[in-house]
C-alpha cells in the first residue's frame, strides 16, 4: 500500500478523534461526579452543531467561525445545566434504571425542539474561512481543517488535564468522582460542583458538534448516531477518564478509517469487537478504575412479598383471557393483528422486566434476544428449509443459548458497566446483522418467513400468538414463584448472604438471564412469523429502550407492569404518531413519570388502590 | 457548644438512636464510649446530617443544623473526622488537604498547611504522594489534617485509635490533647476506654442507642457496673 494513502487516513482518523474526544470527555466527566450515565449527551452534541451552524451564518469572518463554536459550547453548556437543574436533581437519589429512562426523555424532548426550531432539513456546516482548501502530503488531499483539528485536539487535552488536575474545581471533581459524599462533609456544596460539572460536560459536548460543522454539518440523527460511539469510547477508555477518553477516541477514529478502507463490511462490528475485548481483559476500561459501588440490586424500593393469585386476581385473568378469546368474534382482523402486536410486545417486556425486577440486571441490549431469535428463525427457514414449526421452537433455543453467551461475558460485571457490556453485545449483534448482506440481507432484511399453512390465517395466528405469549408469560409468574425465583431475589438483595446460603449467585443470575432471552426469542419468532420478514431495526438500541420504557412506565416493580406497560404504548402509539411533535409528548411524560410517579401505571394504581382501601385489588396487580 | 436533645435516627426501619440527649460545653473533650454497634458512628452521622434525625434536634453554637445538608453543617464549624478515614486514594496527601480547605472562621483556631505539617511531621515527607501507599497511622492523621483545613470549631473524631498502632495511638493522644489546647471542642468515639482517659474531660456512655452514663471518669470509676455492663474492658 501506498505510504501517501496510509498517512492520509491516519490523518483523516485522528482529525475524526477531536469531536469525539470532545463528545467522550464530557460524558466521562459527568458520569464520573454524578454516577448518571447521561443518554442524552448526543443530544447536546446535536444541539451544539445546530447553534454553531445557526451562528455561523450570522457572525462573519474568522472572527465568527471560531467565535460561533466558542459560543454554541457555552450555550450548550446553559442548556445542559437547565436539564441538570429541572431533570436531573430530583432524581439523583433514584436508582440508576430511573435516572437513565429520564435522560432517554430528554433525547426525545430535544429531538422534536430541534424539528421544530431547525426543521427537518439538514443543514451544510459553512466551511472555516481560510482553511478551505487542501494539502499535499506524500500526495494525498488532506483538507486543512483536519490538519487544524488535529493541532486543537491536543491543546484541548491539555486544557482538561490542567483544569483536572491542577485546579481547586478539578480537585474536588476528582474527589467527589471517588466519594461525593465525603466531599460534602468537608463542606462543599455537592449540588453546584453536580451543576459545574454539567455545564462543562455539556459544554464540551455542544463545543464537538459545533467543530465538526465543517466535516458533518448538523442533521436530526447526529444525537444517536454519535451516542453508541461515545459510548464506546468512554467504555474502552474507562469512565470517568480524561486520557482514556482521548486515546479510545483516537483509536476508535483511526480503526474507523482504516476499516472503511479495508474493511468496508465490518467497520461498525470491529468497533464493537474491540469493545468487547478490551473489557474481556480490563473490565473497567483501559484507564478506568474497579467500581465496588453499584452492585446489581433491586430497583427502586423494596419487593413486597409475592404472594400466589387471589381469588379476585384469578377471576380479573380467566376475565381479561376470555376477552382476548372472544376478539375475533367480535373484532375486525386488523383489531387481531394490532392486538398480536402487543401482545408480541408484551411478552418482550415481560421478559426484560423479570430480568430487571426479579434478577437485578437493568440490561440494555434485550433486543438482541429478540432480535436474535426472529433472525434465527428467519435463517433457518432461509438458508436450512427448516419447515416453520421446527423454526418456531428452535428460535427461542437459540436466543437462548446466544444469551447464555452473552451473559457469560456480562454477567461478571455490574451496575453501570453490566448495562453498557450488554449494549455493547447488543450493538455487536445489530452491527453483523446490518452489515452481514450475503447472509443477513442486510438493511433489506429477509423476507417471505410465513408460517406454515395452517397458522397462515389471521385468526388462527391470533390464537397460536396468545397462547404463546400468556403460556410464556404464566411461565416467567412460575418462575418468579418458584424455588429458582427465590434464590434470585436472594441473589440480588445480599450476594454475599446468599452465597453464604449456598446459593451459586452467579450461576443463579446467568441461567435468568438466558431464561430471560430465550422468552425474548420467543416473542421474537412470533413476531417474525406475524410479518413475514425482519429487519436489522428489530435489534437496534432503539428497540431495547422501547423495552425500558415501556417496562419503566408500566412500573417496574411487577410483572404485570411490563405487559401494562406495553399495552399502554402500543395502544397509545397509534394516536401518538398522528401528532407531529409525538416525541415530546412521550418524553414529557416519561420526564414525568420519572419525577412525579416512579412506581409506573401499576405502581401507583396499587397505591391508590391501597389508600382506598381496596387490598383485593393488589393481587391482581402482581 | 452542641446540645443533642431526643434525637431519633434510623436506617430504613431499624430504629438506632433513641431519644439520645446530652450537651458539649465549648473547649471540652467529650468521649462518646459503646461496644461494637452501640451507636457511636450513627451518632457522629446524625449530628454531621450525614444520616438525618428522623426527629429530635442538633443546636450547634447557637444554630439548629438538624435538616441542613451536610455541606452547610460543615460550613458552620463542623468538622467530621469518618471511621473508615475515607481518603481520597487518587489524590495526593495536599489535594486531600485541599479539598478540605475552608475560609478562617472566628471562634476557631485557623489552620494553615505549615501549622498541619508541624502537627503531623509524617504527612510533610509524603505530601506528593498519592493517598493509596499509606499507612493506617497515616491515613487517620491525613484525615484529621484534612478535617482541620475547614478550620473547625468543634471536632468529631470517630473512632481514631482504631487499626493503628500503638506507638502512634499514643502520639494520637497527644495530637488531640494539642488541640484541646489549641481551644478546640472536640467529641471522640471511643471503645478504648484507657485511650478515652487519656484525652477526654467526660464520658458519654451509649447501648443500643441509648445514653447510659454521662459524667466524670472519676464517678465512672465509682461505677465498675456500668463499665462491665457496657464496656468491653
Ligand atoms: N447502613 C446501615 N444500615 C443498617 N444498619 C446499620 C447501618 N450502619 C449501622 N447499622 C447498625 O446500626 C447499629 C449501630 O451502628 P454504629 O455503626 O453506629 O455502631 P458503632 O457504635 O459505631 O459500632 P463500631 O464500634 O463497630 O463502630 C448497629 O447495630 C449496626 O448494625
Ligand atoms: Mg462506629
Amino acid at each position: 500500500m501506498a505510504m501517501g494513502l496510509f498517512v492520509a487516513q491516519l490523518l483523516t482518523g485522528l482529525a475524526n478523534a477531536a469531536a469525539l474526544f470532545l463528545v467522550a470527555s464530557g460524558l466521562s466527566l459527568i458520569f464520573g461526579v454524578t454516577r448518571i450515565v447521561n443518554f442524552a449527551h448526543g443530544s447536546l452534541y446535536m444541539i451544539g452543531a445546530y447553534v454553531g451552524v445557526t451562528l455561523m451564518n450570522v457572525l462573519p469572518g474568522h472572527f465568527g467561525f471560531w467565535g460561533s463554536i466558542v459560543l454554541a459550547g457555552l450555550i450548550t453548556g446553559l442548556i445542559g445545566v437547565v436539564i441538570e437543574m429541572c431533570v436531573l436533581r430530583p432524581v439523583y437519589k433514584a436508582p440508576e434504571l430511573f435516572q437513565l429512562v429520564a435522560t432517554f426523555g430528554v433525547i426525545l424532548v430535544i429531538q422534536d425542539l430541534a424539528l421544530m426550531i431547525w426543521g427537518a432539513e439538514d443543514k451544510l456546516g459553512p466551511r472555516a474561512p481560510g482553511l478551505k482548501s487542501v494539502v499535499r502530503i506524500l500526495g494525498e488531499p488532506v483538507p486543512q481543517y483536519d490538519l487544524a483539528l488535529i493541532a486543537i485536539t491536543p491543546f484541548i487535552l491539555f486544557a482538561l488535564w490542567w483544569l483536572i488536575t491542577k485546579t481547586r474545581v478539578g480537585i474536588l471533581v476528582r474527589a467527589a468522582t471517588q466519594d461525593r459524599e465525603m466531599v460534602g462533609a468537608l463542606g462543599v456544596n455537592q449540588a453546584w460542583l453536580f451543576t459545574g460539572v454539567f455545564f462543562l460536560g455539556s459544554a464540551l459536548a455542544g463545543l464537538g458538534g459545533a467543530i465538526q460543522l465543517p466535516k458533518g454539518g448538523a442533521d436530526l440523527l447526529m444525537d444517536l448516531n454519535i451516542i453508541s460511539a461515545v459510548f464506546v469510547v468512554v467504555v474502552i477508555g474507562g469512565m470517568g477518564s480524561i486520557t482514556g477518553a482521548f486515546l479510545a477516541s483516537v483509536l476508535i477514529s483511526v480503526l474507523n478509517v482504516f476499516g472503511v478502507t479495508y474493511l468496508p463490511q465490518s467497520t461498525l462490528v470491529l468497533m464493537y469487537v474491540v469493545m468487547a475485548v478490551v473489557l474481556l481483559v480490563r473490565p473497567y476500561g483501559l484507564f478506568g478504575r474497579e467500581e465496588k459501588a453499584g452492585e446489581h440490586g433491586q430497583v427502586g424500593e423494596p419487593d413486597r412479598p409475592i404472594r400466589p393469585f387471589g381469588k379476585m386476581g384469578m377471576a380479573l385473568t380467566s376475565l381479561l383471557l376470555l376477552g382476548l378469546a372472544l376478539v375475533p368474534f367480535l373484532g375486525s382482523s386488523f383489531a387481531q393483528v394490532l392486538i398480536v402486536d402487543i401482545l408480541i410486545f408484551c411478552l418482550f417486556a415481560a421478559s426484560l422486566q423479570f430480568i430487571l425486577s426479579t434478577g437485578g440486571l437493568v440490561s440494555f441490549g434485550h433486543a438482541l434476544f429478540y432480535g436474535g431469535g426472529a433472525y434465527a428463525a428467519a435463517l433457518l427457514m432461509s438458508y436450512a428449509d427448516t419447515p416453520m414449526e421446527v423454526a418456531f421452537i428452535l428460535a427461542p433455543i437459540s436466543a437462548g443459548l446466544l444469551a447464555l453467551v452473552v451473559g457469560w461475558f456480562c454477567i461478571r460485571l455490574s451496575g453501570v458497566y453490566f448495562a453498557m457490556l450488554t449494549l455493547a453485545f447488543s450493538q455487536l449483534g445489530w452491527s453483523l446483522v446490518f452489515q452481514w448482506n450475503e447472509v443477513t440481507g442486510g438493511d433489506d432484511g429477509l423476507v417471505n418467513i410465513w408460517p406454515s399453512a395452517w397458522l397462515s390465517d389471521t385468526t388462527t395466528y391470533y390464537y397460536f400468538a396468545l397462547v404463546f405469549v400468556t403460556a410464556g408469560i404464566l411461565f416467567l409468574r412460575h418462575v418468579i414463584h418458584a424455588p429458582f425465583g427465590y434464590a434470585l431475589r436472594a441473589a440480588r438483595d445480599s450476594a454475599r448472604q446468599a452465597e453464604a446460603t449456598g446459593i451459586d449467585v452467579r450461576k443463579v443470575q446467568w441461567m435468568s438471564f438466558a431464561l430471560a432471552g430465550a422468552i425474548a426469542g420467543l416473542a421474537g419468532a412470533l413476531f417474525v412469523f406475524s410479518k413475514g420478514s425482519i429487519f436489522p431495526n428489530e435489534l437496534q438500541i432503539s428497540k431495547s429502550f422501547d423495552a425500558l420504557i415501556v417496562v419503566f412506565l408500566g412500573g417496574v416493580k411487577t410483572l404485570s407492569g411490563g405487559i401494562v406497560g406495553a399495552t399502554f404504548l402500543e395502544g397509545a402509539k397509534d394516536w401518538l404518531i398522528r401528532l407531529e411533535y409525538w416525541r415530546l409528548v412521550l418524553g414529557l411524560v416519561i420526564i414525568f413519570v420519572v419525577i412525579i410517579a416512579p412506581d409506573g401505571i401499576v405502581g401507583t394504581l396499587r397505591r391508590l388502590g391501597e389508600r382506598l382501601g381496596l387490598r383485593r385489588q393488589e393481587e391482581f396487580m402482581r | 457548644m452542641l446540645e443533642v436533645s431526643a434525637l431519633n435516627s434510623f436506617y430504613g426501619k431499624a430504629h438506632i438512636l433513641n431519644d439520645l440527649s446530652f450537651k458539649v460545653e465549648r473547649g471540652e473533650v467529650v468521649a462518646l464510649l459503646g461496644r461494637n454497634g452501640a451507636g457511636k458512628t450513627t451518632t457522629m452521622k446524625s449530628l454531621m446530617q450525614l444520616v438525618r434525625p428522623r426527629s429530635g434536634q442538633v443546636i450547634f453554637d447557637g444554630t439548629r443544623i438538624t435538616g441542613l445538608p451536610a455541606h452547610k453543617a460543615a460550613r458552620l464549624g463542623l468538622g467530621y473526622v469518618p471511621e473508615e478515614r475515607r481518603i481520597f486514594s487518587d489524590l495526593t496527601i495536599l489535594e486531600n488537604l485541599e479539598v478540605g480547605r475552608q475560609r478562617p472562621r472566628e471562634g476557631a483556631p485557623a489552620w494553615t498547611l505549615e501549622a498541619l505539617f508541624e502537627l503531623f511531621p509524617n504527612l510533610w515527607e509524603r505530601r506528593n504522594n498519592r493517598g493509596k501507599a499509606m499507612s493506617g497511622g497515616e491515613q487517620q492523621m491525613l484525615t484529621i489534617a484534612r478535617t482541620l483545613m475547614g478550620n473547625p470549631k468543634l471536632l468529631l473524631l470517630d473512632e481514631p485509635s482504631e487499626g493503628i498502632a500503638p506507638v502512634i495511638v499514643e502520639q494520637m493522644a497527644r495530637t488531640i490533647v494539642r488541640l484541646k489546647n489549641e481551644g478546640l471542642t472536640v467529641i471522640i468515639s471511643e471503645q478504648n476506654l484507657h485511650f478515652a482517659r487519656m484525652v477526654a474531660d467526660r464520658a458519654v456512655i451509649i447501648e443500643g442507642g441509648e445514653k447510659k452514663f454521662d459524667g466524670s471518669f472519676s464517678e465512672l470509676e465509682k461505677h465498675p457496673e456500668i463499665r462491665d455492663a457496657y464496656l468491653s474492658v
